[in-house]
């Protein structure tokens, strides 16, 4: 069995966005009960890093269609594989929930999304307190969700990398250097 | 390369530690930053426990009315704000809420000791600024903690229907910032229309000019040629809001939106601190509300009058009780939007 990695781009997105998410995910978990001097200025980066996070994430998702990813272990049981399937789904779905659910939120609570330099993002939805109700449990729900998700990924690629030594872990953490079509 | 044996207690251990160490994070983020008190904890205190009497409802502030008209800037604070809204000529409309400032919101409008206006001005770039402004010029309290503590007093007690007196009075004895507030209250004399009163931001801001200098500022909203009479001791449990009715019926009510400067060396971070009366006053235009809808439904109940929401032109200053608002509203507003989408009117 070769060693094969993800490609270059792969990797570069994959770091990129996992260290984003963890960041916007305890960043959001840490403003949400506070009444601190620091949140308003949080809850403004968080809205402009989640807004990058979206458009990386879709690029991601272009450039993943783009390859196919490295083979899992020939011996792995069949439900693993399963399992690790559901689980990138559950992860892209997650990536994607989380940015839009707090855009669509402002719309909702028609609070206007300003960027640096005065830029206003379009509303997706008109003001809508119900909405808003919906939409601020879903983000709260799928951020819960979402940690308990990235807590079972690192598990689970930490396992084949300390416990099996597969190459597994490899193909994601490989020095940029190494392999991978671009 | 061949797999290792699936039974590896040492590596199981090491991805045992690491994945506590991530849940572990994840699960302390809340706590690590959170503060004293927490939003969750402030509103369960002011909503008086976990549930809330009145689901759906504004947690303060919460028997109000939408009202609807629009600001014409003089252009007089152009010098000091770069905002357009403020350039002379500027016309927006605006979004307001005339509210009384108790919990509950079928308390009779004239038993409930604060008035407020909240206003949202949109700027045709599609910026807004919210405000939510109130009769007294100051605040008692100049900390979230010390606001906390003074939200349990102002609790009426069960027994009595009305808050512990002496318990309020020891602690504005042993909070003398509270001197200002407790002197506006003496002097202050309500007024027998929302439409003639003046209501107050009370926190300072910092408006921003062209060169990106600042310049820290409160505003007042301030009545137009309206004749004022003293609020008659009793009346009916909705006076206000007749009035107010009746009033419109007869032509738009109009205000002046007044900022005062303040001088190096005023208390810009405490709202408990009023400025000297010789500040200078700038008049930045004419606040003209000539049409009401009721709350339930209405435009001003979708959203919340956070004073964080501003424009470019606008900063907030550093007072720990203006910054706490926007964790404060948010929350109150979380709750009764979850409650609305449960089915509450």
């Amino acid at each position: 069995m070769g060693r094969e990695y993800y490609p270059r781009s792969a990797r570069l997105l994959h770091w990129t966005l996992a260290v984003m998410v963890v960041s916007m995910l305890l960043l959001g978990a840490s403003m949400v009960d506070s009444l601190g001097i620091w949140r308003a200025e949080a809850l403004r980066w968080h809205k402009w890093t989640g807004l990058l996070v979206l458009i990386l994430v879709m690029i991601r998702i272009a450039n993943r269609l783009r390859f196919r990813a490295p083979d899992l272990p020939a011996d792995l049981p069949g439900w693993q594989v399963l399992a690790a399937r559901v689980m990138m789904i559950a992860l892209y779905c997650a990536m994607l929930v989380m940015p839009l659910s707090g855009w669509m939120m402002q719309g909702a609570a028609g609070v206007p999304v300003v960027l640096p330099g005065g830029w206003v993002l379009p509303d997706l939805v008109e003001p809508d307190i119900r909405l808003y109700g919906l939409l601020r449990s879903v983000h709260g729900l799928v951020s819960w969700l979402f940690m308990v998700l990235i807590v079972g990924h690192v598990g689970a690629a930490l396992r084949h990398g300390w416990v099996r030594s597969d190459g597994v872990l490899n193909s994601m953490t490989g020095r940029f250097s190494q392999g991978g079509q671009p | 390369m061949k797999p290792a044996p699936v039974h590896n207690p040492r590596g199981w251990i090491k991805v045992g530690m690491a994945i506590a160490l991530l849940a572990g994070l994840f699960l302390s983020a809340r706590f690590i930053m959170g503060g004293f008190p927490g939003a969750a904890m402030f509103i369960d205190r002011i909503q008086g426990g976990e549930q809330t009497r009145f689901p759906g409802y504004r947690r303060a502030h919460a028997k109000g009315v939408c009202i609807f008209g629009r600001f014409e800037a003089s252009g007089a604070l152009s010098a000091l704000s770069r905002a357009p809204l403020f350039r002379q000529g500027a016309s927006v409309p605006l979004l307001g809420r005339f509210a009384t400032a108790d919990g509950d919101p079928t308390a009779p409008d004239l038993r409930v000791p604060v008035r407020s206006l909240a206003l949202a001005f949109t700027q045709p770039d599609g910026q807004q600024w919210r405000t939510a402004m109130n009769t007294p010029p100051v605040f008692p309290v100049s900390s979230p903690a010390e606001f906390y503590e003074l939200a349990a007093l102002m609790k009426p007690d069960p027994a009595t229907g009305k808050p512990d007196m002496s318990k309020l009075g020891q602690f504005f004895a042993t909070h003398p910032e509270s001197a200002a507030m407790g002197e506006w209250q003496r002097a202050y004399r309500p007024s027998a229309s929302f439409a003639t009163e003046i209501y107050h931001s009370i926190n300072a801001f910092l408006l921003v000019d062209g060169e990106g200098r600042q310049h820290p500022v409160r505003w007042q909203v301030e009545p137009i040629d309206a004749a004022r009479a003293d609020a008659p001791a009793d009346g009916p449990p909705d006076f206000l809001f007749s009035e107010l009715a009746d009033r419109l019926q007869q032509g738009p009510i109009r205000f002046r939106l007044v900022f005062v400067v303040a001088a190096p060396g005023d208390p810009v971070d405490d709202p408990t601190r009023p400025w000297p009366a010789s500040r200078p006053r700038i008049d930045a235009g004419t606040i003209t509300l000539d049409r009401t809808t009721p709350q339930q439904g209405g435009a001003c109940d979708q959203i919340t009058y956070d004073p964080l929401v501003l424009v470019d032109g606008i900063r907030p200053s550093a007072d720990p009780i203006l910054q706490a608002r926007g964790g404060a509203y948010a929350e109150s507003y979380r709750r009764r939007a979850i409650e609305m989408l449960e089915g509450a009117q």
